[in-house]
């Protein structure tokens, strides 16, 4: 920003703006001084809060005090309710809040809401007070309102607004929805950002701090946000620093309750081994919401941790249990789970037209991503050359729980300069929609058509400049052809070197015994149209060229190559022609 | 920190072609072609670089509102609209099955998805799954008060499990009545000319789902080639199917008491799934037997290739003929040629002897001339010869007729013809000696008689 803004800034009203992160499950927020992103913990200690209210005895108590609610007090307690938020009730699932307040039909179907025993029951009068219905929004509302509660004594300072993150699939209704009942909790939302691309923001704006070069490499990016409820999985292309989705998926039924259910089914079955003339604590309502809350526990244990225990008092008809579950034991049982948050992956992939070899890194964010399982199963998935970042595999990796709201707050701090109808008039198509380059631009290197060296990658929005340098350690007369490149998967056949004599020492060396030769894929660039070609004369001896290609808004090429450090040089100009933007697609 | 901001120049490890000598431009630079067509993407507005580009688009300029609707219409979507490709009308009798009786279920128009069956995808049905959870959920039929029970809701979860599961999806689908093809009877074939490829192609279409190997020969038409329809019936005669028969197992009962009938059924398990696998490959069989008789693409295969054969034959027999004719008349003038040397030898030979004898004749003759001067020139001696001047003279002579041959003794003879003077004589037989010495045949001095 120039200082001439700096000094807007100043000027405006005090807006104290956090980043929010409003999980089905869980909620988080953080505020970011100095550049820097901090997560806040709620007066109980939680950075991760649980999405959950609950009313006992005229009672509000909201995260994790709320969630423990679920044994006692299930149909008084509000669970998974953001996914509720702006729409109808054919269009929900309830799925999810089986185990505690069922949604009902509100406003003619438009909406959904619950009824709960909010007040306490009159001291005299022997009769129940009358149940509140609270709509969705409303529930929303005093979640917010919590958070920024929260948020607002930890900084000292009133907030007013926030940046909050949405999934990917959020449609202006669901958003007009949380507009509405963020202001009514005293929020304004300055902007709404998709929560993988928040998490890749919290992750970017990170690792720049601790960079040295200022501008960021160009990356495509899989962010697979894995949730409770669900996940959603991004394809992201960052040029620049810029972020373009180039495909999402999703799975509204696959998350870390799918991994939980795994435990509770283990559980509950060793517990009638133990204790044969007990009752299926599944079929209890009370008992399942006890194994519930504990599988979680041991869940998140084994992520850590080589084993962990389930120990539960009286879980069903007055048997305690506890039971030692390792870590090995635990992947082999959620083992069909665990491989299909991989097909989702691979899903998205296909969706985005690429190769597993064109993902640079995969981010993984959301709580679930924590498991160490599913990163270790992604290594192996994709090639060597994806960076799979997570806690159990990158030594560069942010607590995933914390990856969105992360970027949530970055962001917040990026636009808190501005006007809130600025920041709107900026986020509007008219100024995101962008053409994006089809295929690369490079310099066909080597004779004949081989030997392709990259400049400006696909999917590069434009108006777009890139320089290189490359050697002439001859010297002499050199052409410069600049082609649009084609990106080819070159596959064959790899005899596996013969292990014997010389073992590794490598514990993980057992795959010895199948000898087929392995299938080795590569990426490999291949030069297409020919765009234009430049000569360059008398380049000295050991001399370097330098090019300079600058794509205009409208698609036109300027090529300048000159000698670095010599006089003159060679300009041209490619019309942008008759290239049309193909977009709806 | 916009995207046209410095970034640092990339640095490309290739080198560079050097210029090809014919190679000119105007200002050394030729345009070629124009960028393709870019494609219409949102930015994600997020970011500090973000904020820099935006900067740059709005700077001084509002947008109009046709530019707005445009930015709309043409970027490409990431997000898919939930099209209602899943919109099967629910059959009553099928809302109203248990959820016990999952193994008849026809789990794919529970779904809603009974056009699609095995052709489904892993996305079509988690989102069919979607759709019916939405529309049966237990729980929301209780908020509402019309309380339906939860049996077609567990049918929906028991469908879902099923066909989410790869394994137990091709166990189903082996067994998917839904999903077979009856083949065609003859009547309905023979009705029409087309009709042969338009009924039986659907069957092996279907068929064609259980095989291992990916894609499948089609049936084709017509006009295929001889390769292609071997081909197609080699792949079905050797059709190597991944259809299997658990899915109609009978229960195993699943408690510990009752080991041995646990393991009689498992048995009789066993064997039936074996005897429905033989079964069915046999019924394959039949299949494509029953095809092949009906294609008219056979027989005339047949009979072109049999047409082709008598034609190769007539062929090969003049052929043969040819041949034949050839290596006679071949014979004939070999030995047409053998006799001709024989007689052209037979009658050289018999010139030759003549010849020869002619010769020696000569050379007799010859020689007794030679002998004949030696005495008239008086055996190379001045005054009376002694008997052993006339022995050396006549040994000298002797030896001489040896060194010479035919024709230079010949010569000789001619020299000496009417000569009688024994001084000039002696001089012919010296410059004769000497000649021979000069041709290195006699020594000089061997010939003692004329030494000179
Ligand atoms: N350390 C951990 N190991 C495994 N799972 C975890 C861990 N921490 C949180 N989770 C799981 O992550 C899920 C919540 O993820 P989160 O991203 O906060 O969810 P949501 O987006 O649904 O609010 C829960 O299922 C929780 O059990």
């Amino acid at each position: 920003m120039s200082a001439e803004e700096a000094i807007d800034e100043v000027q405006l009203p005090a807006r104290t703006a956090i980043g929010i992160s409003f999980g089905n499950s869980y909620s988080s927020i953080a505020y970011t001084s100095d550049g820097k992103a901090e997560v806040i913990a709620n007066e109980e200690g939680d950075r991760q809060i649980p999405s959950i209210l609950s009313y006992v005895s005229g009672e509000e108590f909201q995260g994790t005090q709320a969630k423990t609610q679920i044994i006692r007090n299930p149909r008084n307690t509000i669970a998974y309710f953001r996914d509720l938020l702006g729409k109808g009730f054919k269009d929900i699932d309830p799925t999810p809040c089986h185990a505690s307040a069922h949604p009902v039909e509100h406003d003619g179907g438009k909406t959904v809401a619950f009824v709960v025993q909010e007040k306490a029951a009159e001291e005299e009068s022997e009769k129940e007070a009358e149940k509140s219905t609270l709509s969705v929004s409303e529930v929303t509302t005093r979640h917010i309102r919590r958070l920024r509660q929260s948020a607002s004594d930890y900084l000292g300072k009133d907030v007013t607004a926030a940046v909050v993150t949405i999934p990917s699939d959020y449609n202006d209704v669901n958003k007009a929805a949380l507009t509405e009942a963020a202001s009514n909790a005293g929020i304004e939302i300055l902007q709404f950002i998709p929560e993988p691309v928040s998490a890749l923001l919290g992750y970017d704006a990170k690792q720049s701090l601790t960079e040295t070069s200022s501008s960021p490499s160009d990356k495509v990016v899989l962010v697979a946000d894995l949730g409770g409820t669900r996940s959603d999985v991004a394809v992201v292309a960052s040029r620049g620093g810029i972020y373009t989705t180039l495909a999402t998926a999703h799975d509204y039924e696959l998350g870390g309750s799918s991994l939980d259910k795994v435990l509770i089914e283990y559980a509950a079955k060793e517990f009638m081994k133990k204790n044969k003339k007990a009752s299926d604590p599944r079929e209890n309502e009370r008992s399942l919401a006890k194994l519930t809350l504990e599988a979680e526990a041991v869940k998140k244990a084994l992520s850590l941790g080589g084993s962990a225990s389930f120990s539960i008092e009286s879980l069903a008809d007055g048997h305690d249990f506890s039971l030692s579950v390792n870590r090995t034991r635990f992947e082999l049982l959620a083992n069909k789970v665990l491989m299909s948050f991989t097909r989702l992956i691979e899903a998205a992939v296909q969706k985005a037209d690429l190769d597993i070899l064109d993902i640079d890194e995969v981010l993984l964010s959301g709580g679930t991503s924590h498991t160490p399982k599913i990163a270790s199963n992604l290594q192996s998935h994709f090639p060597e050359s994806t960076v799979v970042i997570a806690p159990s595999t990158s030594s560069t990796a942010i607590n995933p729980s914390e990856l969105t709201v992360r970027g949530a707050a970055i962001q917040a701090s990026l636009i808190n300069g501005f006007e809130v109808p600025e920041i709107r008039s900026s986020t509007e198509a008219v100024v995101t929609v962008t053409p994006h380059l089809h295929h690369a631009i490079g310099l066909v290197t080597g004779e004949g058509s081989n030997g392709f060296a990259v400049l400006v990658n696909a999917e590069t929005p434009v108006p777009v400049r890139r320089t290189a340098q490359i050697s002439v350690k001859a010297g002499g007369d050199v052409i410069l052809r600049l082609a649009e490149g084609v990106r080819d998967i070159k596959v064959s056949k790899e005899e596996k070197p013969a292990t014997n004599g010389n073992k590794h020492d490598d514990e993980d060396d057992e795959d010895d015994s199948d000898d087929e030769p392995e299938e080795v894929r590569e990426k490999v660039w291949k030069a297409g149209k020919i765009l234009a070609e430049a000569g360059l004369r008398g380049v000295k001896k050991g001399g370097k060229v330098e090019v300079q290609v600058n794509v205009a808004q409208d698609l036109g090429v300027t090529i300048v190559c000159r000698e670095v450090g010599g006089k003159g040089g060679v300009r041209g100009v490619l019309d942008a022609g008759r290239a049309e933007a193909n977009g709806s697609a | 920190m916009a995207i046209t901001a410095k970034m640092a120049p990339i640095q490309i490890k290739a080198s560079l072609p050097s210029l090809p000598p014919d190679w000119s431009a105007d200002k050394d630079f030729k345009a070629i072609s124009s960028l393709s067509q870019p494609t219409n993407r949102s930015l994600e507005p997020v970011g500090p670089h973000f904020l820099a580009h935006a900067r740059r688009k709005r700077h001084h300029r509002t947008f109009s509102e046709d530019e707005r609707l445009e930015a709309l219409r043409s970027t490409k979507k990431t997000e898919d609209e939930d099209a209602g490709e899943i919109s099967e009308a629910e059959d009553p009798m099928l809302l109203q099955r248990e959820a016990k009786d999952w193994k008849t279920q026809d789990h794919y128009a529970v779904l809603g998805l009974s056009k699609y069956r095995y052709k489904a995808t892993e996305e079509q049905i988690k989102r069919a799954h979607r759709k019916k959870v939405l529309r049966h959920h237990p729980d929301k039929k209780a908020a509402s008060g019309k309380d339906e029970g939860d049996q077609f809701f567990k049918c929906i979860q028991r469908a879902t499990d099923i066909l989410q599961d790869p394994v137990k999806r091709r166990q189903f689908d082996s067994v998917d009545e839904g999903a077979e093809k009856e083949p065609p009877n003859k009547k309905d074939v023979q009705k029409k000319p087309g009709n042969f490829y338009k009924l039986w192609a659907p069957v092996f279409e279907a068929e064609g789902r259980f095989s291992r190997s990916q894609p499948v020969p089609q049936l084709g038409n017509d006009k295929s080639t001889k390769q292609e329809v071997e081909e197609f019936y080699n792949f079905w005669y050797n059709f190597d199917s991944w259809r299997s028969f658990e899915y109609l197992d009978e229960e195993v009962p699943d408690d510990n008491e009752n080991r041995d009938q646990k393991r009689h059924q498992e048995r009789k398990n066993n064997n039936a799934r074996k005897k429905r696998k033989v079964e069915d490959s046999q019924r394959l069989r039949v299949l494509v037997d029953d095809v092949m008789g009906q294609d008219e693409r056979i027989k005339r295969f047949r009979h072109e290739s049999s047409k082709q054969k008598n034609a190769k034959k007539v062929e090969r027999e003049a052929a043969e003929n040819r041949a034949k004719e050839e290596a006679a008349a071949k014979k004939a003038e070999a030995e047409k040629a053998a006799k001709d040397k024989e007689v052209a030898e037979k009658a050289s030979r018999e010139e030759g002897k003549k010849a020869k004898e002619a010769a020696k004749n000569a050379a007799k003759k010859n020689k007794r001339v030679v002998r004949g001067a030696v005495k008239d020139g008086n055996y190379f001696v001045g005054g009376e010869a002694g008997p052993k001047e006339i022995d050396t003279a006549l040994n000298d002579a002797d030896a001489l007729i040896l060194k010479w041959d035919n024709e230079e003794l010949a010569v000789v003879t001619s020299r000496l013809n009417g000569k009688s003077d024994k001084g000039e004589i002696k001089a012919i037989f010296v410059e004769e000696v000497k000649k021979l010495v000069e041709a290195g045949k006699v020594k000089e001095g061997d010939m003692k008689s004329l030494a000179a």
